[in-house]
């Protein structure tokens, strides 16, 4: 198996996530720049949840890893008999 | 656009981790197996994703927005009739055959179940294609970040002139572009395909929340826009009574039967992301997750550009303040004619010579409806989340890009130089001049960007050029799956006749609303279209038609090949894949089943 996606998707959508974070937190009460957005602080409600989304993918990714560790290598040969059925 | 280093920031950091990803993945490509098909290995979730994300280019992202804004909800269409059947039907009924003839591309698929000569024509018509949409894809995004003024302060601070702009984006976008597919092959371009789908939905969905809630939800949307704009179904009986000029009959023939599963069941753009999973059963399911997002996509696509149209216009406004000192300040917010002419926040098209708006026939001001969404993202974000909305925005360009360059670089080096030029060398010579491929494509994409900045109908005898070979293929597919007795021969002449027809087609017709020219009518007219689309549903289903009977007539009049060849490649010469390993619920007809009910209850909803 390859390099599991959810791993750095996960680090990516949690660093823009602290990045919008932390720039609406710098920002707070500027309503000038929160005009447009009608008066919500965008940067930091959808960092947020970018920082949620990215935390949770980071994790699957990281469980998903541990669970090939265990397993045992799959058998190759496509050919062979399915068992159970 | 002001953009600051929070913009900056976000922007770099995605680029920093689409090559990272590309760097991770060099060392796991050994084989040309592992570059071209991604080693065949993939999860089906992931693929599944790739697959509507190869689709969601510029075209898709800025055309989708344009089309709502344009003609409003019944631009869904485009998905409930376009995709979404074509999508159920490629995964139940198609994958079975590409993906268990072990053929390594469609064309390669053409090769197993007819001839060479069938392969060839296909390989070639297709490669040049791939290029041509690549460098289209190329050409459109570095004009967006013109016109958005992206890059303007950078190169103003670094006291480069504003015309080196599209340039610059041109090979910016090409080196990240080449950067990943190089290092990574096709699961580098998938990876990054994934990515960019998450990145679209962060950057689109609160662009729709906000303006929704601006102009009052559901209801208030409703209230603004034009009865016709909010229904999908309303006047499709007769061409008149909708905005796309288009009766059911051409609609569901033209769009969902042919053109869509044309482009969903036989473009080797989306089926190579299916091809690449990691067992059949993952290869089926994988345009079936594809259609529950692609179900999803139109309130993200679509609604901005309706959006943009509900909004109020801009217009010069003149406030008189009287101080406390009793002094009388007038206050001018200029608006420019190019904004005040338009409508919502959609501007008027600018004639490039004078500079003036420009105006219909009928003196209705004409409309650039490619900005809807681009404007939409700078009415509504301020900084910080403006950098992660312009992101999304290049990474559709880019997703677009990819997907036509992996394509490009599989059919290039395994139908072309592996069967005509070059044959039984070794893999790692295959793996080497795909790569050189890779460069190969890219550098032609940029030359055509550069033709069409330079010739004026280059876009548009592309776009006539694409539809002209595209058209009749679905029967090809169609007939070679599902019938045992067509034949090479019957094949070959039917794709030519068919393209031949819709060329013929093209020639004779016209949309009400053009002049004889590039847009239709240089043979002569013998009808006149209520719009374009019209014209072009109807071009493809003769274009069909034509290819399906030549096929017919043909094969019936040639030597079928012996069934024993035929196994795993038609029907019902194929065992049924095994799948009772699988619980009734986690089987591909399913999942086939659900993703109908739900698109028929969405069209019912919205209709």
């Amino acid at each position: 198996m390859t390099l599991d996606l959810r791993i750095p998707m996960g680090l990516m959508f949690t660093l823009v996530g602290i990045i919008l974070v932390a720039f609406g937190i710098a920002t707070k009460g500027n309503t000038e720049l929160y005009a447009r957005s009608l008066g919500i602080n965008a940067n930091l409600w959808w960092g947020l949840v970018l920082l949620i989304f990215g935390q949770a993918m980071f994790h699957l990714g990281r469980l998903g890893q541990k669970k090939m560790a265990k397993l045992p290598p799959e058998p190759v040969d496509e050919s062979a008999p399915r068992r159970g059925h | 656009m002001k953009l600051t280093p929070v913009d900056w920031l976000i922007m770099v950091l995605y680029f920093v981790f689409v090559l990272g990803i590309g760097f991770a993945l060099k060392r796991y490509m050994k084989t040309s197996k592992d570059f071209f098909q991604a080693g065949r290995a993939l999860p089906a979730w992931i693929c599944g994703l790739a697959f509507i994300s190869a689709n969601l280019g510029a075209q898709e992202v800025i055309g989708m927005g344009a089309s709502g804004a344009k003609y409003g909800l019944e631009t869904a269409h485009f998905y409930g009739i376009g995709a979404i059947p074509a999508m159920i039907f490629v995964g139940i009924f198609m994958m079975p055959f590409y993906y268990g003839s072990k053929a390594r591309s469609v064309p390669e698929f053409l090769r197993l179940r007819f001839d060479e000569k069938t392969r060839a024509l296909n390989a070639c018509s297709f490669a040049v294609m791939t290029v041509f949409s690549s460098g289209i894809s190329m050409y459109a995004m570095a004009r967006l970040i013109q016109t958005l003024h992206v890059f303007d302060g950078l190169f103003h601070a670094m006291g480069r002139p504003p015309e080196d702009i599209f340039t610059f984006s041109i090979v910016l976008s090409a080196i990240i572009v080449l950067g990943y597919i190089f290092l990574g092959g096709l699961t580098s371009a998938i990876y990054n395909e994934v990515l960019q789908f998450f990145l679209i939905i962060a950057g689109f969905l609160p662009l729709v929340l906000l303006g929704l809630r601006n102009v009052g939800g559901w209801g208030g949307l409703k209230a603004t826009l034009p009865v016709a704009y909010m229904h999908q179904w309303k006047g499709v009986m007769h061409s008149s009574t909708n905005p796309m000029g288009i009766e059911i009959f051409g609609l569901a023939m033209g769009l969902g039967f042919v053109l869509g599963s044309g482009y969903w069941c036989t473009d080797f753009l989306v089926i190579q992301t299916a091809m690449a999973s990691k067992d059949m059963d993952s290869a089926r399911k994988v345009p079936l997750i594809a259609a529950v997002p692609k179900m999803l996509f139109p309130f993200l696509v679509i609604l901005p550009g309706l959006l943009a149209i509900a909004l109020p216009t801009p217009h010069t406004v003149e406030t008189v303040t009287r101080n406390a000192d009793g002094s009388i300040v007038h206050n001018i917010q200029v608006v420019s004619a190019q904004v005040e002419q338009g409508k919502g926040i959609v501007p008027a098209k600018i004639n490039p010579v004078t500079g003036q708006p420009m105006f219909t026939a009928s003196g209705q001001p004409l409309l650039d409806y490619d900005m809807a969404t681009p404007n939409m993202l700078l009415h509504y974000f301020p900084t910080g989340i403006l950098g992660l909305g312009l992101t999304a925005l290049l990474a559709s360009f880019m997703s677009g890009m990819a997907g036509n360059v992996t394509a490009f670089n599989t059919v290039f080096t395994y139908d072309l130089y592996q069967s005509y030029i070059h044959k039984g060398a070794s893999d790692r010579h295959y793996l080497a001049v795909g790569r050189w491929a890779t460069v190969g494509g890219i550098l032609f994409s940029i030359g055509t960007a550069y033709a069409v900045v330079s010739f004026n109908n280059i876009m548009d005898t592309l776009q006539l050029v694409f539809s002209v070979v595209n058209a009749p293929l679905f029967a090809t597919f169609l007939l070679g799956m599902f019938w045992k007795r067509a034949t090479g021969h019957g094949a070959f002449t039917g794709l030519i006749a068919g393209t031949g027809v819709a060329l013929l087609h093209h020639g004779l017709t016209l949309p009400i609303e053009d002049r004889t020219g590039i847009h239709g009518g240089w043979i002569g007219v013998l009808h006149h279209y209520p719009s374009e689309m019209a014209q072009n549903f109807w071009g493809a289903i003769f274009a069909f038609s034509a290819n399906f009977l030549v096929t017919v007539v043909v094969s019936l009049c040639t030597k079928p090949r012996p069934e024993s060849e035929l196994v795993g490649l038609v029907h019902s010469l194929t065992p049924k894949p095994p799948h009772h390993h699988l619980a009734w619920w986690q089987r591909p007809e399913t999942l086939g089943i659900a993703v109908l009910i739900g698109a028929i209850a969405l069209n019912i909803f919205f209709a």
